[in-house]
């Protein structure tokens, strides 16, 4: 068992996500940055869905009262356990009494906690994702706070891995997108500027989707449409011409135009940009995106199978 | 009727049908919406809205063209299915206070209207529910009054209060949680479409008739206090 001392600003349980339920307005939550969360998992030992932590900003504090392995990927959250520093993207061993910190990101956002076993909490609508706007699973659909209790699930302690390659979270990201579906909304120059331009990532970005300021996106008529559904990376751009990209707990549908979408395997870089530092836009095709998806999932299975 | 696609990122692709928003076109849609789901390998899930299908599928099993070519062929023999079973709910909105109806005034003033004229003409209207989308068990309400037909926010409210009854362009809607949206909010109703602690969390479906009766701020903090105690069901004709 795992009891928290302090839950950090934005900690949640999340597995791989809900998904099925979107007709019925529910998102699919689910980590934020896919890729690390896999990988903490790897290290721990589990299957690439169990559930674990996703901590946002600075990392909780917690005491591991059963022995246990743990393992840390994601945003440069400074580790220790008993305050003396610990390695993030390798296994860890917790004994029952070990305080262990995460402490401020110095790079990137989001960071992931993946236990031996994976976090027993209910599944609700078959997830154990948190939905905190819908206050759904996870932990009484909620963020995590002092006093909470995380059951694990039995598991024999894996063996000790570590994962060399890890994403520069401090670098300005090329995010790859693909133009549509309402592309044809706004004037050509939008689209040449667009992928020009850097965005500032905003503060008010949340799990939701995240606001970008940079030159305005210039639409051809109007910035309303009848509402339709919105994918995992959707680029809305409302009337004042600034992009907002909707992500893990975005909404299901919705009424502004939409430019491109961010492609799936750039979304975890994408979330771990920092409010005040900025990302750029390419445009690929959906052939040339369904190929470097390929690529990305290899290289993933690559990452995490030499020990 | 013909339809058109387009890629909405690697993993979805946005499906149009021709035609009029109403219920004939809404039944085509969900018609096609249940082939795909039993006919086409691949496909994850599919979220119907107006004249859309936003279909996820995994690009590992079926590529876009492939998608695109099995949906068009599947198209016409997306023929309207059987009416859904439609009731009529009557949902009490308080419009009077500003608290809880806090764009009144600036919509009366934009569209030339006196705020009871806006009060009469959103609670004297029939809504009907073409889909649940944005949050969970939100409606996505038509039969907006033309007269009351405005576009949205220009930069989107970053909080709305859940049970907020707003407009926006042609479309009507309640909030379901506190969530970020682009409606001017007219009014608030008591009556949860959410609630994840009920056996039912979901209020309306697909298909449902809605009325909104107007309330004054007394009979809405008395309806909200029977809602908390569970002792307020809606009506439902």
């Amino acid at each position: 068992m795992i009891v928290i001392l302090d839950g950090g600003p934005q900690t949640t349980v999340q597995d791989l996500g809900r998904f099925g339920q979107l007709r019925y307005g529910i998102p699919p939550s689910g980590p934020m940055d896919r890729d690390a969360f896999v990988l903490a998992n790897r290290l721990a030992g589990n299957a690439d869905g169990a559930a674990a932590l996703e901590c946002t900003l600075i990392g909780p504090r917690f005491e591991v009262h059963a022995r246990c392995a743990f393992a840390v990927t994601g945003a440069e959250m400074p580790v220790t356990i008993n305050g003396t520093p610990a390695p993030r993207w390798t296994t860890l061993i917790a004994k029952p009494g070990d305080v262990v910190k995460l402490g401020v990101a110095r790079a990137g956002v989001r960071s992931y906690i993946a236990f031996s076993g994976g976090i027993d909490v209910p599944e609700v609508l078959g997830s154990r994702s948190t939905y905190l706007r819908g206050g759904l699973g996870g932990l009484e659909g909620r963020a995590l706070r002092k006093d909470d209790r995380l059951v694990l699930f039995a598991a024999a302690l894996p063996g000790v891995s570590r994962i060399e390659a890890v994403a520069d979270y401090a670098a300005e990201p090329e995010i790859r997108v693909v133009l549509g579906p309402q592309a044809d909304r706004f004037t050509p120059a939008a689209i040449e500027t667009f992928p020009a331009s850097a965005y500032e990532m905003l503060p008010q970005s949340d799990r939701m989707g995240a606001r970008l300021r940079g030159p305005a996106v210039a639409h051809t008529r109007g910035h309303d449409i009848v509402s339709d559904g919105t994918a995992l990376g959707s680029i809305q751009v409302a009337g004042d011409g600034q992009p907002i990209v909707l992500l893990a707990d975005r909404q299901s549908t919705g009424g502004y135009t939409k430019l491109a979408t961010v492609c799936s395997f750039d979304i975890g870089r994408f979330v771990q940009v920092k409010p005040g530092r900025s990302v750029r836009f390419r445009a690929v095709s959906v052939d040339e995106a369904h190929r470097l998806l390929r690529e990305h999932e290899v290289a993933l299975g690559m990452r995490s199978s030499g020990r | 009727m013909s339809v058109a696609f387009s890629p909405a990122g690697d993993l979805a692709i946005l499906v149009e049908l021709e035609g009029e928003i109403g219920p004939a076109l809404s039944a085509r849609l969900l018609a096609l919406d249940r082939l795909i789901t039993e006919s086409v390998q691949g496909v994850v899930e599919i979220v119907p809205a107006f004249r859309t299908l936003l279909v996820y599928y995994d690009p590992l099993v079926i590529g876009y063209q492939g998608l695109c070519d099995a949906i068009a062929g599947l198209e016409p023999r997306a023929e309207s299915g059987t009416a859904p079973q439609s009731r009529t709910i009557e949902l009490p909105c308080c419009y009077e206070d500003p608290e809880l109806g806090p764009d009144l005034d600036a919509v009366a003033e934009r569209l030339g209207l006196s705020r009871a004229d806006v009060i009469a003409l959103h609670s004297g209207a029939e809504y009907l529910v073409y889909f649940i989308g944005f949050a969970p068990g939100q409606p996505y309400l038509t039969g907006t009054p033309q007269r009351l037909e405005i576009p949205r926010l220009a930069t989107p409210r970053t909080k709305t209060a859940p049970g907020s009854v707003g407009i926006g362009g042609t479309q009507s809607c309640i909030y379901a949680v506190e969530s970020p949206g682009g409606f001017w909010i007219l009014g608030r109703t008591p009556v949860p479409v959410y609630d994840r602690t009920a056996a039912q969390p979901i209020l309306l479906r697909a298909g449902d008739h809605l009325r909104f009766r107007a309330v004054d701020r007394g009979e809405y903090d008395d309806l909200a206090a029977a809602v908390a105690a569970r002792s307020y069901s809606p009506v439902i004709a």
